[in-house]
């Protein structure tokens, strides 16, 4: 109590961003994702904050002439403040840039890759496939197929001239 | 350098007097080219093999074949 008296001699000013004495605790460290971000985006035209926080002496004398009248700036000033409030011109944002073709090239590269370690994988990691993969099978598998008359009007068995025992031309 | 006030106004409403009519000939042209392509065709082929179709034949060539449970080859 007193020492927070002793400090409103010095001046209020200093409470607020000091640590009062009283309670032992501080202020909260205001941390930078918290504080209002800038975006380039071609929905928001008006960021929250410029995008030059910290102006150098010579930007903060141009703002101060922006103050003034607008037509005795030069072009050149007007796009250095242009620059200063904003990153990217709505040109620059929705520049196509070529890079797809950089992305689709390395894409492809890794299935390229993925392939390969496919292929060694069958070769050596996997056991040998079933016995009904055998041709012999196979064919048997077919003949059954088309003895049942399986999906005769547009599929396999439409295929099968049953007179000649043949495929259909 | 003074450039000529660019379109401020109506923007989605242009887009969409062109985009909205392109959207519903779109859609039916698919639709139409579905229908008679794949849909049309499919009928007939299933009314041609229907127009001379003998289910008993079938039957006994099947039968015949060995692929039935409930009935054996009749052995001829």
């Amino acid at each position: 109590m007193l020492a927070t008296r002793a400090f409103s001699l010095i001046g209020k000013r200093a409470i607020s961003t000091s640590v009062c004495v009283r309670g032992g605790h501080g202020v909260a460290k205001v941390e930078d994702y918290t504080l209002p971000a800038y975006h380039d985006s071609p929905d928001i035209p008006l960021p929250e904050v410029r995008f030059v926080q910290n102006l150098s002496a010579e930007q903060k004398s141009l703002k101060e002439k922006e103050k003034g009248s607008w037509a005795a700036l030069s072009n050149d000033e007007k796009l250095a403040l242009y620059r200063i409030s904003f990153k990217q011109s709505y040109a620059e944002m929705n520049y196509r840039s070529p890079e797809w073709k950089t992305v689709l090239g390395a894409a492809f590269f890794f299935f390229g890759f993925t392939g390969l370690f496919f292929l060694w994988q069958r070769k050596y990691v996997f056991g040998p496939v079933p016995h009904t993969f055998e041709p012999e099978y196979k064919e048997r598998e077919l003949q059954r197929m088309l003895d049942m008359r399986m999906n005769p009007i547009e599929g396999i068995a439409s295929k099968w001239d049953y007179e000649n025992k043949q495929w259909k031309k | 350098m003074s450039l000529p006030k660019p379109m401020m106004r109506g923007l989605l409403a242009k887009r969409t007097r062109i985009v909205l009519p392109m959207a519903f000939v779109s859609c039916g042209g698919l639709a139409l080219f579905y229908k008679y392509v794949v849909g049309e065709r499919r009928k007939r082929t299933y009314a041609e093999f229907y127009k001379n179709y003998d289910a008993t034949k079938d039957f006994n060539a099947m039968r015949e074949a060995g692929v039935f449970d409930s009935v054996q080859p009749s052995g001829k």
